[in-house]
């Protein structure tokens, strides 16, 4: 019974990451019906600047809040510089998701490129060897510091979209996007607003992996992939599906990786990926999508 | 596009004299290709044939049918490993490459059943999921890996007093240009234009009686046909396998290829597959910029030119044929 609730607690940490990378996925996907494949590499890159001014001996309180921004500014420019004139030219939502699959990969080659592809320590705050025990449950100070976050992060996001004039125009831009600009909200810079949060959730998610998972341009991949799998298991258009969905692929994962076998817990994101979009599509919490002619 | 006046010049594989005359030269150089050039460039013709096969099957799926998948790389690692495993056996190469090609096509079509429910974004992920499953179960699993070394294919020995490097070149030429022919046929049959209709608009086309569930599986399958074919081939030019050859990468450079080459048009696919070859191969000094490159060029020709190289090869044919009026 110890060992199950160690496994959960510490599927809940990891699940907190995945939570924060599905939230921004969501939070993109139900505003401009675009999937973000550049969320993963937008994240390393955030986290490779936090590195680039640890490394010049700046503090964690000014590295940190500066690699958030930078990941932010980085979705906006994608944005404004080559979202909108696509949309201009009419590019189809498949084309547009197209487009954010070559931002990826444009990122990848650049950060590959400056920052070396040998892994490297990431300098981190919280530690990962100091432990506490709660009965016989132990976590480390990091998984502690990273389910804090990943509430903290939720919690702010929820007040943010449901308690705030700017939360409003958003649900309305997402709700409807003509409603919302004859109503004489500005949806551009809305949208703008939404690519830059989400950004910046994923980069905290970067910032808190990578000192679990040593520093790569390839280190976000997987849980790039695995909140998709949250973003999926949630519902696509759903914020509190995609903490849900986070929670739950984190514990499943790491129960699956103590109880059956550890080769098997990266494969099980995927089949629930599959099973999920097989027997409900949109998703636990998320909304039934109906077409017409 | 061109002005067709009847359905026997729809059937017809080139349609004007001019046209006959290059595509025959072009041929014509290709074939006498490996006696002119330094041995490597033939080598790299010969990765581009086995790459455009792919990606024929690839944009038949995207370009015509217009059923996103991202999980290539996983009908290829099934080919290449159920061909690497009957030469293993000692299976002759005919029969091992249409096991390839057939096997793939089976999970093609267990991969197309949620086509059927799931739509752009959504598929996108469900044959995403399904690349990197099947990469990570090869990866984990030595018996169908072959192990840490992986799987060394036997190559065939060159008949008719051919280098090996040229005998390769022209039984992967030989098999190219048959899948080429093939692409055309299925493009120009109702096949193909039952395909075209569903990426139109699904609705309507059952509306007029098109086989929704038929032809969108049959569309997935023959994709992962195409590409089992292409995996197997892979194994056999090579000599070896290994699940490292079909990471998630694998799947966005075929993709890529029939993006940048030109959605729903066979010579697009052939002159993407050269794209995402030779371009690793100028860059081959900075091999990180090789990604960069690619995603550049993906923003490029979405923005500006959405029908790829082959809408610019198209507009330049069309200007030189009519100039000098526009």
């Amino acid at each position: 019974m110890t060992q199950f609730l160690q496994y959960v607690v510490s599927g809940l940490s990891t699940g907190a990451i995945y939570a924060l990378v599905a939230l921004g996925l969501a939070l993109i996907y139900r505003s401009t019906r675009i999937l973000n494949f550049a969320h993963g590499d937008i994240t390393t890159a955030g986290t490779f600047v936090a590195f680039m001014f640890l490394g010049f001996n700046l503090p964690y309180g000014i590295a940190f809040p500066l690699a958030i921004l930078s990941g932010a500014i980085l979705a906006m420019a994608f944005y404004f510089c080559v979202l909108v004139p696509a949309q201009r030219r009419e590019a189809t939502q498949l084309g547009q998701i197209i487009l954010t699959l070559g931002l990826g990969l444009i990122i990848q080659g650049l950060v590959s490129y400056f920052g070396g592809t040998e892994t490297q320590a990431f300098p981190f705050p919280l530690s990962d060897t100091r432990i506490y025990r709660l009965g016989g449950v132990v976590i480390s100070q990091l998984s502690l510091g990273t389910l804090g976050i990943g509430l903290a992060a939720s919690l702010l996001l929820f007040l943010l979209v449901q308690k705030t004039r700017l939360g409003l125009a958003m649900r309305a831009t997402s709700e409807n996007l003509p409603a919302a600009q004859t109503m004489g909200i500005p949806t551009r810079r809305i949208l703008a607003l939404s690519w830059g949060l989400a950004a910046s959730l994923g980069v905290l998610a970067g910032l808190f992996l990578a000192p679990s998972l040593l520093l790569d341009p390839f280190f976000m991949l997987e849980p790039f992939l695995k909140g998709f799998a949250a973003a999926i298991l949630g519902g696509l258009n759903s914020l509190p599906g995609a903490i849900v969905g986070g929670l739950i692929i984190g514990v499943a994962e790491s129960l699956a990786g103590g109880f059956i076998s550890v080769a098997f817990k990266n494969t099980l994101a995927f089949l629930i990926i599959i099973l999920v979009l097989l027997i409900r599509p949109e998703g636990l919490l998320g909304t039934e999508f109906k077409e017409r002619v | 596009m061109d002005l067709i006046e009847s359905y026997q010049e729809e059937l017809q594989l080139i349609r004007k004299t001019w046209t006959r005359v290059w595509v025959g030269l072009f041929v014509l150089c290709l074939i006498l290709l490996p006696w002119f050039v330094p041995e490597h460039v033939t080598y790299i013709t010969t990765i581009i044939f086995i790459y455009a096969i792919g990606v024929q099957g690839q944009n038949l799926l995207i370009g015509y049918t217009g059923q996103i998948s991202f999980g290539q790389a996983g009908f290829l690692c099934i080919g290449a490993f159920t061909f690497g495993h009957l030469n293993l056996m000692g299976i002759p190469w005919p029969i091992g490459l249409l096991a390839a090609g057939l096997s793939a096509g089976v999970f093609g079509i267990l991969v197309g059943f949620p086509s059927l429910r799931l739509k752009g974004p959504y598929l996108a992920i469900a044959t995403m999921g399904f690349g990197i499953a099947v990469y990570q179960v090869f990866v984990n699993s030595e018996i169908l890996s072959g192990g840490r070394m992986g799987l060394i294919v036997h190559k065939m020995s060159p008949v008719l007093g051919l280098s090996d490097i040229a005998f390769n070149y022209y039984f992967n030429f030989l098999i190219a240009l048959v899948f080429t022919l093939l692409s055309y046929n299925i493009v120009s049959s109702y096949i193909g234009r039952a395909f075209i209709a569903i990426r139109d608009n699904d609705i309507a086309a059952e509306v007029i009686g098109v086989n929704l569930t038929r032809y969108k599986l049959l569309s997935f399958a023959v994709s992962s046909f195409y590409t089992g074919v292409q995996g197997g081939l892979y194994g056999l030019f090579l000599g070896y396998l290994e699940p490292n050859m079909f990471t998630f990468m694998e799947s966005i450079t075929l993709f890529v290829a029939v993006i940048i080459g030109g959605l729903a048009s066979v010579e697009g696919s052939i002159m993407g597959a050269a794209f995402v070859i030779l371009v690793p191969q100028f860059f081959s000094a900075y091999k990180e910029m090789v990604p960069v490159v690619y995603g550049v060029t993906i923003l490029i020709v979405l923005i500006f030119e959405p029908m790829g190289l082959y809408g610019r090869w198209f507009k330049m044919r069309l200007y030189f044929r009519n100039w000098p009026f526009r």
